[in-house]
């Protein structure tokens, strides 16, 4: 039993590498993720974004919302909980998963870390106690939130594998896309797994918050000669567009906070059919997602190119026939591809790749809203995928 | 592949189920845990030459169409000489005499006779509604196609159709407690007391929580009247097993199901507690909602949301059983010879029930509790040795979750119990050969019955009709595929109807209930 924290008078929460982001935020631009206060920006998205590309770029990720699983039945409720075969995650493995109600409808998506034999940590975008305690209901597993105990950094981009190495993790290199490996920081244990927010080649890195400041200046000190930078939300923003990776409550609505039937979407509806596996056990929303299956989903997702150099914020998605037929949720200029990209959700049958939509852009000039409409081509795949992301061992710069 | 249809439980529902099925020319194979069928509604020798209804004692509600269409006098069902009266004990003098529709004898205000008349008049038509729901699958809430909005419309006609007075009282009566519409009906304390019974026995709940009005009309979608089967509760279950085993179903006896086996989302058989193994095609569960999916499917078969709905049902028992072998017939004060087989109630106010339930909300016993006394050896002489007799009480409250324990505690109740019968028949303890207490925590070990809850749940407007037992579970299918629910947990509840049982059979051979 863990003290009462009171944590709750606290309005305001600050990462355990507050004292350095504050330092590094020369903008003083700040918002609320989780209720912790996190930067915008540090000293200028472009030249952030820049450093991610080019370089290596720190985002701090600790606000994730973290849950340790444990137990004789850790497996089988973690299987139950997700729509992927979970026993395919070996020990010192990382997956991706969705989470679905028993409408089908996703409620949230993270990361599964295997941290060593049946001990599982659950990443998410939002805070999922009360549903992993719903959950739990019959299986013999307990249930940590652990989002204050553990600091994250998610270390990105060419020269991160580098960085590392010169920090003294020897060996990093070897790390596979998706898999973790422990080492010595400060006399306590770093975990380090190969994943990431942006698509390309980057890390992120677990320590005990007594050492998060020590492992920041490190880190900075480390990277010093590979061009390392803090990074904002607004520059990984744009990575994560760039790579197609969704988001909750930009990109799909949690099934949980839905009202209206219709607003949810399907882990088919994300396109994310590859994390479902009706060969495993019972899993919360089966049952939905086969019915589903049979009768076709609802909507698509799909990651467009959209014709000229306006990002199709917030647009409706128009056919050949001008009619509405789904809405962007998310859209960026992409300075790699060089082309205005966007995630959209559009009703089936519209959509399928290499079919034509119509974004409706609206921008303003000096004030005044012009309006365009962009032709958008639909694409097969995410529009950034660098080979480095999947390369091991690893390159070094 | 086996055609067979697996049924978990010779309770009475679940033989009603079993011969509904078997009479449509089915396989199937009915699985009992104890040595005779029956589950609740069982007679059985409690001490030497003495048996009693070991769990229910009266029938109140049996299905008259599920007794026509299974010719269940045909297979022994008789009724033993009863007036269907009940009697409510006075400690000052003379008791309280009524047949559901008149007070005969005892009022204390003369302004109550008619008031009752009319009251009882009112709420046997409020409940001739929920009687018309019975023999129905409950309505849909959502709904593909007008022909599933049908009952749900239906509903609302029906209820409109009551007329405007009607409507009106059933709406506002509803969800109001017993007590409130006893006060604003009625004068005499007896009279209040012996009606107040009728709205908490069986339920964890007192006179002024809500949902009484609801439990009184549920009690008297029946008959208004309880009917004593010769040979006691057990002998229903006796002919529903003759007519069970005549259509061709097989049961087993002392066979235990310990689990319900499921592949890929289905029901594919069970295994018993001797780890046979019996495959099916279909798998009906006679056992309470918590005990066939917390403890024989397993939770993690479900959804997340449906096992926390399943975790969270109510379903604790606040009713124990109490049998006293009697070397001669009890004399109560009052109480002429004539009336001591009738249906006797120890309630002598609403206020005395209220004071016997608040224990109950701190899990604590009444020290005095309500009782409803049946004697049945009066009128079925086979059940006690000749001139002796057999008196069966329901004791309320008893909570399930005693704080401390039955097991230390079952004297000392047992010894309250035994002085309130004293106080009504004095010379009462003399006259006792044995007796036998069961607690809830000895209904659930004896008859599987999740937290000792006579009805598989509390019957409440949030566990009633489509929600019931709990919401995606209403219409006796289950999300897994081949397993049936056809006990007192399902919809319309509680008390020896059948009726679960005869609409689970419906909607497994036809995917509807006619």
């Amino acid at each position: 039993m863990r003290t009462p924290r009171k944590h709750f008078r606290q309005v305001v929460k600050y990462t355990p590498f507050h004292s350095r982001t504050v330092a590094a935020n020369e903008l003083n631009l700040w918002h609320r993720w989780r209720d912790y206060s996190v930067a915008d920006a540090y000293f200028d998205v472009s030249l952030e974004y820049t450093a991610l590309r080019n370089t290596c770029a720190v985002f701090d990720i600790s606000p994730m919302t973290k849950h340790r699983i444990t137990g004789p039945d850790a497996l089988a409720f973690m299987n139950r909980l997700v729509t992927r075969d979970v026993a395919k995650i070996k020990p010192g493995r990382v997956g991706y998963a969705v989470w679905c109600d028993e409408q089908g409808q996703v409620v949230d998506d993270g990361t599964i870390f295997h941290l060593s034999p049946g001990v599982y940590r659950l990443c998410s975008q939002e805070r999922q106690l009360d549903w992993l305690h719903t959950a739990r209901l019959g299986f013999d597993v307990t249930v940590v939130e652990e989002t204050e105990d553990v600091a994250a950094l998610s270390l990105q981009g060419p020269t991160s594998c580098a960085t590392l190495c010169a920090l003294g993790l020897t060996g990093v290199e070897t790390l596979t896309p998706f898999a973790m490996r422990s080492f010595v920081f400060g006399g306590t244990e770093l975990m380090v797994s190969r994943t990431g927010f942006t698509g390309d080649l980057g890390y992120e890195l677990w320590i005990d918050p007594d050492q998060a400041e020590a492992l920041w200046d490190a880190l900075f000190e480390a990277g010093t000669l590979y061009g390392i930078r803090p990074l904002g939300t607004h520059a990984l923003d744009i990575a994560r567009i760039e790579a197609g990776y969704i988001q909750a409550g930009v990109d799909f609505l949690p099934a949980d906070h839905a009202i209206r039937a219709d607003r949810t979407r399907s882990p088919f509806e994300l396109d994310l059919a590859w994390l479902v596996d009706f060969s495993k056990p019972h899993f919360t929303g089966r049952r939905a997602l086969l019915a589903e299956q049979s009768r076709g989903s609802r909507y698509r997702f799909v990651r467009l190119d959209v014709a000229g150099n306006k990002p199709a914020t917030d647009a409706y998605v128009y056919d050949a026939k001008h009619r509405v037929v789904g809405a962007v949720t998310s859209a960026v200029w992409s300075p790699m591809s060089k082309a205005s990209i966007a995630l959209a959700s559009v009703a089936m049958p519209h959509g399928a790749v290499g079919t034509p939509l119509w974004a409706e852009i609206y921008y303003q000039k000096e004030l005044k809203w012009n309006r365009t409409n962009a032709e958008c081509t639909v694409l097969a795949g995410p529009s950034y995928a660098p080979p480095r992301r999947k390369m091991t061992p690893a390159p070094l710069r | 592949m086996t055609k067979r249809i697996i049924i978990v439980g010779a309770g009475h529902n679940g033989l009603v189920c079993a011969a509904y099925l078997a009479r449509a020319g089915r396989e199937v194979l009915v699985l009992e845990a104890n040595a005779q069928v029956g589950g609740a509604a069982v007679t059985r020798t409690f001490a030497p030459g003495y048996q009693v209804p070991a769990v229910a004692h009266l029938l109140y509600g049996f299905d008259p169409v599920i007794e026509r269409e299974l010719r269940l006098r045909q297979h022994g069902l008789t009724d033993a000489k009863s007036r269907g009266l009940t009697v409510a004990l006075n400690p000052n003098g003379a008791p309280l005499v009524h047949d559901g529709r008149q007070v005969l004898s005892g009022l204390s205000h003369a302004e109550d006779r008619q008031a009752f008349a009319d009251f009882m008049h009112k709420m046997r038509r409020l409940a001739v509604l929920l009687k018309c729901q019975h023999g129905r699958t409950p309505p849909q809430l959502t709904w593909a196609s007008w022909r599933d909005a049908w009952p749900l419309v239906r509903l609302a006609l029906q209820l409109r159709l009551l007329g405007r007075a009607d409507m009106r009282e059933l709406l506002r009566m509803i969800t109001m407690p017993m007590h409130d519409v006893l006060e604003e009906s009625f004068a005499g304390d007896l009279l209040k007391g012996a009606l107040a019974v009728d709205a908490v026995l069986g339920t964890k709940l007192g006179p002024r929580s809500g949902n009484t009005v609801l439990n009184f009309l549920h009690r008297y979608t029946g008959a208004s009247a309880p009917r004593v089967p010769v040979g006691g509760m057990g002998a229903v279950s006796e002919s529903l097993a003759s007519a069970a085993r005549a259509a061709g179903a097989q049961i087993r006896l002392g066979a235990r199901v310990a689990a319900i086996n499921i592949e890929s989302g289905r029901a594919t058989g069970v295994t018993l507690a001797s780890g046979e193994v019996i495959g099916a095609s279909t798998v009906v569960s006679g056992a309470d909602p918590k005990t066939t999916f917390e403890h024989l499917v397993g939770l993690q078969h479900l959804e997340a949301e449906l096992a926390r709905r399943i975790h969270h049902m109510r379903c604790e028992g606040t009713a124990a059983k109490l049998h006293v072998a009697l070397r001669t017939l009890p004399q109560f004060t009052g109480v002429e010879v004539a009336l001591v087989g009738e249906r006797l109630l120890i309630a002598p106010s609403a206020l005395y029930v209220d004071e016997a339930f608040n224990p109950a909300k701190y899990g604590e016993y009444s020290s005095d509790p309500i009782l409803e006394i049946s004697i049945p050896s009066i009128a079925d002489p086979t059940l006690a040795p000749a001139g002796h007799h057999v008196l069966s009480a329901i004791v309320q409250y008893a909570p399930a979750q005693l704080t401390g324990g039955w097991e230390a505690q079952r004297a000392a109740f047992e010894a309250r119990v035994l002085a309130v019968l004293e106080r009504y028949a004095p010379e009462f303890g003399s006259h006792v050969v044995a007796t036998e207490l069961l607690t809830p925590v000895d209904l659930e070990a004896q008859f599987g019955l999740r937290g000792g809850h006579w009805h598989h749940g509390e019957l409440t407007l949030d566990q009633y009709l489509t929600l019931r037992p709990v919401p995606g579970l209403g219409h006796y299918a289950t999300p897994v595929q081949a397993l049936y629910l056809c006990g007192a947990g399902c919809h319309p509840g509680g008390g020896v109807m059948g009726v679960a049982g005869r609409n689970a059979a419906c909607v497994i051979l036809q995917g509807g209930v006619s």
